[in-house]
């Protein structure tokens, strides 16, 4: 694993992006690891009868997805000390077929005492943002 | 039935620990394309420094939401789950979670506020490697937003 040199970063460079591909199955597969069972996750007409545009990901399915982008750059996941994010949009993931979400991530912050990198994550689905506030910092 | 505001600053007993099992790291990391070594590979995580498979950075979700279920879960709380939205959530790691902790957990519930109709419950789950409370591992907030009966 190589890590990420703190003094090499500039605020704004950016450390990685992603394009992941979203459908049902993986819905099913976060449900089972989770544990969160919550229908509006799996079931069209429950999602619907509460008022969704339809099955939506589980914003804890984003958010894992969206800090791969981070791990990788910082190389030992360990090193992500602090994670946070709200849930601004719902991802609707339409049945057949996949909702794409786009990942980029920029460094926003850098505390050279603590040794820590703040990295923003965007998370962008359909042209709008996902997740507000996406925020991970990691320790180098 | 609507949520009840004076649960707001209460705190729970610690959780019965919860295992982090290797099957479960893997489980969850492939879940969320968390494809890195050290979260499937008990080589690689040795050979970076950890006693065991590292969890990837959201599972301690797992652990906080079984915690929160103690909320949730309680009639008398008010909590209607299918008029449930998840609002926001927040982790800060002390330490790493790896395959083999038995962490207990300390549910606090840190505001229920009310507006237009929306209730915002904030939980904080502390979650430790030891029963005695002292192996601080994580912090865990999140926000739950209940939509009213109208809204």
């Amino acid at each position: 694993m190589t890590t990420p040199v703190l003094a090499d970063l500039a605020v704004g460079q950016e450390i990685g992006s992603r394009s992941i591909d979203v459908d049902r199955a993986r819905l099913v597969r976060y449900a089972g690891a989770s544990g969160d069972f919550n229908p509006i996750h799996w079931n069209e007409r429950f999602a619907t009868e509460v008022g969704l545009p339809g099955v939506i990901a589980h914003g804890m399915l984003t958010m894992g997805l969206a800090v791969t982008v981070v791990s990788e750059w910082a190389g030992d996941p360990g090193r992500v000390v602090d994670y946070q994010t709200r849930f601004a949009r719902p991802v609707v993931v339409p049945d057949p077929g996949t909702a794409t979400v786009e990942v980029t991530g920029v460094v926003g912050a850098i505390d050279a005492e603590a040794g820590t990198v703040r990295i923003d994550l965007t998370v962008v689905f359909e042209g709008a943002r996902v997740l507000a506030k996406a925020q991970a910092v990691v320790r180098l | 039935m609507a949520i009840n505001a004076s649960y707001a600053g209460r705190q729970y007993a610690p959780t019965d620990p919860y295992q982090v099992g290797r099957a479960k790291v893997r489980e969850l990391a492939a879940a969320t394309a968390a494809t890195q070594p050290v979260h499937h590979d008990l080589v690689a995580a040795r050979a970076a420094g950890y006693p065991d498979l590292v969890a990837s950075p959201t599972f301690a979700v797992i652990i906080a939401q079984a915690a929160e279920a103690q909320l949730i879960e309680d009639p008398d709380a008010g909590i209607d789950f299918s008029r449930v939205v998840h609002a926001d959530e927040r982790f800060t790691h002390t330490r790493p979670i790896v395959a083999g902790d038995e962490i207990t957990t300390v549910l606090h519930v840190d505001s229920i506020t009310e507006r237009a109709g929306l209730a915002m419950v904030t939980t904080r789950c502390e979650l430790f490697g030891d029963a005695t409370l002292t192996d601080h591992v994580a912090t865990v907030r999140s926000t739950l937003a209940v939509r009213g009966e109208d809204a």
